[in-house]
């Protein structure tokens, strides 16, 4: 299963939700407002740390840009995608899911 | 690999449409079909064609029909969602057709992925 | 208009699951993904109809919309457990269709069993989790 959430962590329930529920392992990619949920220093960081031991965490990039995130603040063992990377891992990691 | 696409958003209030087209978009350069892309909800504006961006902005309801065109792309509005919101033949963008909700699950079953992008 | 395509589906048996994760009312996702239910009976795939997060709060029993002139789509619940016990008692189709509720989002509204309209399956996170990995297409809103 890939999780997509595409949620600030600091306005929705979408990735708390999806790392309850979401079986170990399963690869989350971030993307849109959901990107602000890998950068360093947040309220947020301590969860997706420990998310990252068990699952792959990915984040796209063209949306890092749009909202200005250096990549210096992108915390360490996030992995940048593009669209082609973000193709990649849906036919990779099989059902996506959308955490809307 | 064989894609579905579900839309939920129109083009303008959430990112849901941007995505979904460079999504479609990158999959096809990647060797990949995309079957269908159904749009649902506030989706359905998509295919508006009455609606005029400002110039110096993307103009998602172009693109999509273009992208649809060029590689024989199957771009379905749900007719439930799109009476709700006034979205009729009439004001339909060029490219889209307007059908059921059963297409998405048509499309659900044919495809080897469905993603779905929305808010 | 563009031409009606037509995928060739016959035979296949999927597992599609409906996520409701949005409190009804306040917004429309939760009528029109109850339609998206409705339609796909027609096509007798393997059905999950899941409710978890805000979702839960669609099937809260004693909704009453008269005040805000809104339809009450709570009742079209029934259609849902309807299709259910369809599925379960039609011997010639093997199609299994479930309604499932996330315990942790039930428990975290103050919710049980008893306050809910459908009859449902109560799984806790990890095995609602494992039941969204076996499927093939999750579609929510």
């Amino acid at each position: 299963m890939l999780n997509l959430v595409n949620k600030s962590p600091f306005e929705r329930l979408a990735m708390e939700s999806c790392l309850r529920v979401a079986p170990k392992g399963s690869a989350i990619v971030f993307l849109e407002d959901g990107v602000y949920a890998v950068t360093k220093g947040t309220a947020a960081a301590a969860k997706i740390q420990a998310a990252a031991e068990g699952s792959a965490i990915y984040v796209l990039g063209p949306d890092l840009d749009a909202r200005g995130v250096d990549r210096e603040r992108v915390m360490d063992g996030v992995t940048e995608i593009d669209y082609g990377g973000f193709v990649d891992l849906v036919v990779e990691h099989g059902t996506p899911q959308s955490w809307l | 690999m064989k894609f579905g696409i579900l839309v939920n958003e129109g083009p303008f209030t959430h990112q849901a449409s941007d995505s979904a087209y460079q999504f479609a978009k990158a999959a096809i350069e990647k060797g990949h079909e995309v079957l269908r892309v159904f749009f649902y909800y506030d989706g359905v504006n998509n295919a508006n064609k009455l609606s005029e961006p400002q110039s110096d902005d993307r103009n998602l309801v172009k693109l999509w029909g273009e992208l649809g065109k060029e590689h024989n792309i199957d771009l379905v509005v749900c007719i439930a969602a799109a009476l709700r919101r006034g979205i009729k033949q009439d004001v339909l963008a060029d490219g889209f057709r307007i059908s059921g909700l059963g297409q998405l699950i048509e499309v659900g079953i044919a495809a080897d992925r469905t993603v779905v992008f929305g808010d | 208009m563009s031409e009606e395509v037509v995928f060739d589906t016959e035979g296949v048996r999927k597992n599609f699951m409906f996520l409701n994760r949005k409190a009804p009312y306040g917004t429309i996702y939760a009528l029109e993904i109850l339609e998206m239910i409705l339609i796909s009976a027609a096509f007798e795939q393997n059905t999950t109809v899941a409710f978890m997060d805000d979702g839960v709060y669609q099937i809260k029993k004693g909704q009453n919309t008269k005040a805000l002139g809104m339809k009450n789509f709570s009742p079209m619940y029934g259609v849902v457990e309807m299709e259910k016990e369809d599925a379960e008692e039609d011997e010639d189709v093997e199609m299994v269709w479930r309604i499932v509720v996330e315990q942790e989002s039930m428990e975290a509204r103050g919710l049980s069993p008893e306050d809910l309209v459908l009859d449902v399956e109560v799984l806790p996170a990890a095995e609602f989790g494992a039941l969204m990995a076996q499927q093939d297409v999750i579609l929510g809103g």
